[in-house]
């Protein structure tokens, strides 16, 4: 197997989930399982995402209206339902980007400050 | 938030789609199908957690502990069917009867007009208060002035009468309205057949056009699709039927009568066989208007005030200053229902107190109930059960119960309709239109469900504050009850018997009314009395009116009497108007006349109005009416002799305080007729007051003139003896027939049953009033011998270790009494205060009783209380039966 020993990969924060989400879907509609193998490879492999934690967020995120769902079929002809950015979606995406932004930079300023 | 809903089986499908999906890309790199999907399961893990996770976020979970609350709940109910019976009874009958008397409420305060746009409609009524005359009618020219103001959209004054019919299969005699051509357009209502008529036809007399009821089209013309075009003959005269109404059209009118309309013809009023007008004469009786778009009522009346001062300047000689004419727009609806208004809430308000009772009575069972399922409660709640859950499906037992009650209380009233309509007084205004509507049913399923959280929530409150340890801890002898829950049902059960209290004593100020209206002295003695009504036909051209004067139709009058004399078992008869049918007459039936007092003629411009009846002089005698002073009529007051009067003491009273009033001299100028008397009228006796137009009202002026001297068209022979109510008709009719074969002789009823029909409403009112009341009564009594069993089967214990201990039987009995009547006297003092509240409310249904009647007070507390101590009494005597040794035992 290619892919790394489970427990050497990081656990997501709280919250950054949903945010992980919107952005994976920034390239167009996704199902699932897609949005999984997304994260898991845009992060080189670094995050650890429990496939089934996936579905959870992707239900608040759908009756927040920031998605939106409708069955189709994936690359290779299986049924899927596959999930897409909504105009609301896009603006949160935008929002909680700058805002995540900032926390990391806080955080990374203050981790410096007490290293130096 | 109700976004359409996923289903369960829609998100399994995405997640084997997903593993589906993440195992054929495992596969692809080479893995084994066992391999690859058991690799795609452990990287998704727990499947079942996710599911569960979208199951618990639906709202899906809010429905399906519902469903289970409701299974539970009817599982619940099916296990004790006696208290489900009981409770479910006790709501049926309360909810039963208050929706009976909503749907009366409904047809008649809610929807009192079934126009467009009623709150527009008012009727116009004319007052002289300076002359103490009150809706003397209006005048032609007064009606043109109130048309062309531009106060009003249209005015319309309507007159009813009967008239004969014939040109149908068979003759009949029918009711008849005359209005004028703008009446439909008026109310804004199309016929169904035809046309309506023209709303600018102007016309001044009968434009010999009428429109036809549906009831009469179906009844007399076999619903003839060309009826339109056909002639019919209404009394003398022939019309051309233009319309048909629609099914269901009734005039706005305050009694049957007075909206069963059959024949609807136009007149302008202006023209034979009315006078030509004249700004005095008020030949209009009653008018009815559409106020313009955009004007309220209070706005029109200002304006009509403006126009009536102008019209007083303007035509002085018309409106004398003293006469003080005014004009007052009465909203329609006041006019329909006004005066029924105040039975009808005391009704309702006496119903939805059985209702609230029944409540309280189901709340106590609730609670006993409570008391023993204590232990479930406790187990739930040990289990992790939250106390919301629990409050909620207590309250759902008590929601699904109410309903059962409701449907069943609407299947009753469906069984009791026809029933129910039968014993509602015909005075009832629109009974016609009572039914049980969309309105009706939205009614009954809130009425019920406010019934259930009445009853269930004090219960429902209680289970959530069980206390869980003591109550775990009690052995299988169930639980007893808290303390809170026994003040619980201690306050349920004096708020029960306040509420019945207020019931009863508003029954009993009724009976009493009731009572002493039945022992009143009318005056007049209607025993083995029938009137029967004839009508001498109007036609339009007075050329050809056979009893055109008074001269003419004597002869008639007398023949009448000679003939009717003849009939078997008749003793006496006499002739008269239908103002002189006791208790039996219409407003319509009156002939108001402006009275003239000889020396004080100068006063003419104040003449009170007056209602004079005309009589043959056998009258007084037939019905038994005391002569006071002077003489009564005779024979020798015919048509050629000097015309004569005789009053009642109260008009004596009124209008000769301080002298005699035998030989004093009248006139009476007919306010809204075609002729007017200009020869005096010598009173010539005095008669005792007799209540011949309300059994309430004692003393209202009477003056009867000799029917000779005046002929009046509509009559009312009166027969005394031994008469067949069955036969004695019939004889009349042929022999009043072999006189002229063209007159109707129709309405025979016995004087007895006036005098009682003219207290139906009354006696409706009382009999459901006193129903209820009496339902009240049971209900209390049944609540208090449920709690007082309750208090003694808790106790049995401790009354056992008394009884042990040397206690008399005697002592604990009192013991148990005193509780019970604790409660009672409690909630009889609640209850007096609350009634004299009350009381005072009803006071205007009240006759020859106060509203603090002392007697009925106190009478109805004793026997509250007495019912009380008797309801108490069964579970005392099973208390001092109580065997020491087994109740001992027993722990």
């Amino acid at each position: 197997m290619s892919t790394r020993e489970t427990k050497d990969r990081l656990e997501l924060l709280q919250g950054t989930l949903d945010l992980l989400i919107l952005r994976t879907l920034i390239f167009g509609s996704q199902h699932g399982q897609g949005i999984a193998r997304a994260i898991q490879q845009t992060s080189d492999e670094e995050l650890l995402v429990e496939h089934g934690a996936l579905y959870p967020a992707l239900q608040r995120l759908e009756e927040r209206g920031w998605i939106s769902a409708k069955w189709g079929l994936s690359a290779n002809n299986r049924k899927a339902r596959f999930y897409s950015l909504t105009s609301a979606g896009r603006k949160q995406l935008v929002q909680e980007t700058t805002k995540w932004n900032r926390l990391t930079a806080a955080i990374g300023r203050i981790l410096e400050a007490e290293e130096g | 938030m109700f976004r359409r809903k996923r289903k369960a089986s829609d998100f399994g499908a995405e997640i084997e789609a997903h593993i589906q999906l993440e195992t054929e890309r495992l596969q692809e790199r080479g893995l084994s199908y066992e391999h690859a999907r058991t690799a795609a399961r452990r990287v998704f893990g727990n499947v079942t957690n996710v599911q569960e996770h979208f199951y618990e976020s639906s709202r899906r979970l809010w429905w399906d502990n519902f469903w289970q609350d409701i299974r539970y709940a009817a599982r619940m109910l099916r296990k004790s069917p006696g208290f489900t019976a009981i409770a479910v009874l006790t709501i049926a009958l309360g909810i039963g009867a208050t929706t009976a008397i909503f749907s009366v409420v409904d047809a008649t305060l809610l929807h009192p007009l079934p126009y467009p746009h009623p709150e527009q409609l008012v009727t116009i009524e004319d007052d002289l208060p300076g002359v103490g005359a009150r809706d003397v009618g209006i005048s032609v020219p007064e009606w043109h002035d109130f048309q062309r103001s531009g106060i009003f959209q249209y005015v319309s004054p309507v007159g009813g009468g009967d008239v004969n019919l014939t040109g149908s299969s068979e003759p009949a005699r029918i009711r008849l309205l005359t209005i004028p051509p703008n009446y439909f357009a008026l109310l804004g209502v199309k016929p169904q057949l035809g046309r309506s008529f023209d709303p600018e036809d102007q016309t001044p007399g009968f434009n010999l056009e009428v429109l036809i009821s549906d009831g009469l089209w179906k009844r007399s013309f076999g619903s003839d699709p060309r009826i339109l075009g056909k002639s019919v003959r209404l009394d003398n005269d022939l019309y051309n039927v233009v319309g048909v109404m629609p099914p269901g059209f009734h005039d706005p009118g305050a009694t049957v009568e007075e909206s069963n309309i059959d024949v609807w013809a136009a007149a302008g009023f202006a023209g034979p066989p009315a006078p030509p007008p004249q700004r005095n004469l008020r030949i209009l009786p009653q008018a009815i208007a559409r106020i313009a778009p955009g004007l309220t009522i209070e706005l029109a009346q200002s304006r009509l005030d403006a126009l009536v001062a102008s019209l007083q300047k303007e035509y002085p000689n018309d409106y004398p200053l003293q006469s003080a004419w005014t004009v007052r727009l009465v909203p329609l609806t006041e006019t329909v229902v006004g005066n029924v208004r105040q039975s009808l809430i005391l009704l309702l308000g006496a119903v939805g107190l059985v209702l609230l009772i029944g409540c309280v009575n189901v709340a106590n069972l609730l609670l006993a109930r409570a008391s023993a399922r204590g232990r479930e409660m406790a187990v739930r709640q040990a289990l992790g059960a939250a106390r919301t859950r629990l409050i909620r499906q207590l309250l759902t037992e008590s929601a699904l119960l109410s309903l059962l009650g409701g449907i069943a209380g609407l299947a009753i009233l469906f069984c009791a309709k026809g029933f129910l309509l039968q014993i509602m007084p015909d005075s009832l205004p629109r009974l016609n239109e009572v039914s049980i509507n969309w309105s009706v049913l939205l009614f009954a399923l809130a009425a019920s469900l406010v019934a259930g959280m009445i009853f269930g929530l004090a219960p429902a409150l209680h289970a959530g504050r069980v206390d869980l340890i003591p109550t775990l801890k009690q052995e299988a002898r169930g639980s007893t009850g808290s303390g809170e829950q026994a003040r619980t049902r201690r306050v349920l059960m004096v708020t029960e018997f306040a509420l019945s209290l207020v019931l009863m004593i508003a029954a009993g100020l009724l009976l009493r009314s009731f009572w002493d209206l039945l022992n009143v002295r009318p005056g007049f003695n209607p025993q083995n009395v029938m009137a029967v009504r004839t009508w001498l036909p109007v036609p339009n051209d007075p050329d050809t009116d056979i009893y055109k004067t008074s001269a003419q139709e004597a002869p008639f009058i007398r023949e009448i009497l000679r003939r009717g004399r003849t009939l078997p078992g008749v003793q006496e008869v006499a002739v008269g108007d239908m103002a002189a049918v006791p208790l039996g007459h219409g407003r319509n039936d009156l002939n108001p006349y402006a009275l003239i007092l000889e020396g004080r003629e100068n006063q003419s411009d104040q003449a009170p109005l007056v209602n004079a009846t005309m009589v043959t002089p056998s009258y007084f005698r037939l019905l038994g009416m005391t002569l006071q002073r002077g003489r009564l009529l005779s024979e020798l007051d015919n048509e050629n002799a000097a015309a004569v009067a005789v009053i009642n003491g109260s008009f004596a009273r009124t209008y000769w305080p301080n002298e005699g009033a035998v030989g004093k001299r009248l006139r009476l100028s007919n306010a809204r007729g075609t002729t007017m008397n200009r020869s005096w009228t010598t009173v010539v006796g005095v008669i005792g007051d007799a209540r011949t137009e309300s059994l309430a009202e004692s003393s209202i002026p009477q003056i009867y003139l000799s029917l000779y001297q005046h002929g009046p068209k509509d009559l009312a022979i009166f027969l005394r003896g031994g008469l067949d109510s069955a036969a004695t008709p019939v004889e009349l009719r042929e022999q009043v027939q072999l006189i002229n074969p063209e007159l109707p002789v129709f309405g025979a009823q016995m004087l007895n049953d006036m005098v009682t029909a003219s207290l139906s409403e009354r006696r409706f009112s009382l009999e459901m009033v006193g129903l209820f009341a009496l339902t009240a009564l049971l209900l209390a009594g049944l609540g208090i011998y449920g709690v007082i069993s309750y208090i003694v089967s808790e106790r049995t214990h401790e009354i056992g270790v008394r009884l042990a201990l040397g206690a008399q039987s005697r002592n604990i009995l009192r013991m148990v009494l005193r509780q019970g009547l604790g409660l009672a006297i409690a909630g009889a003092a609640v209850g007096l205060v609350c009634a004299l509240v009350v009381s005072h409310l009803m006071a205007g249904l009240l006759y020859g009783v106060r509203p603090t009647d002392p007697l009925t007070f106190a009478g109805v507390a004793v026997l509250l209380i007495g019912v009380a101590l008797l309801a108490c009494y069964i579970p005392a005597r099973r208390a001092i039966r109580v065997d020491p040794l087994v109740a001992l035992r027993h722990d």
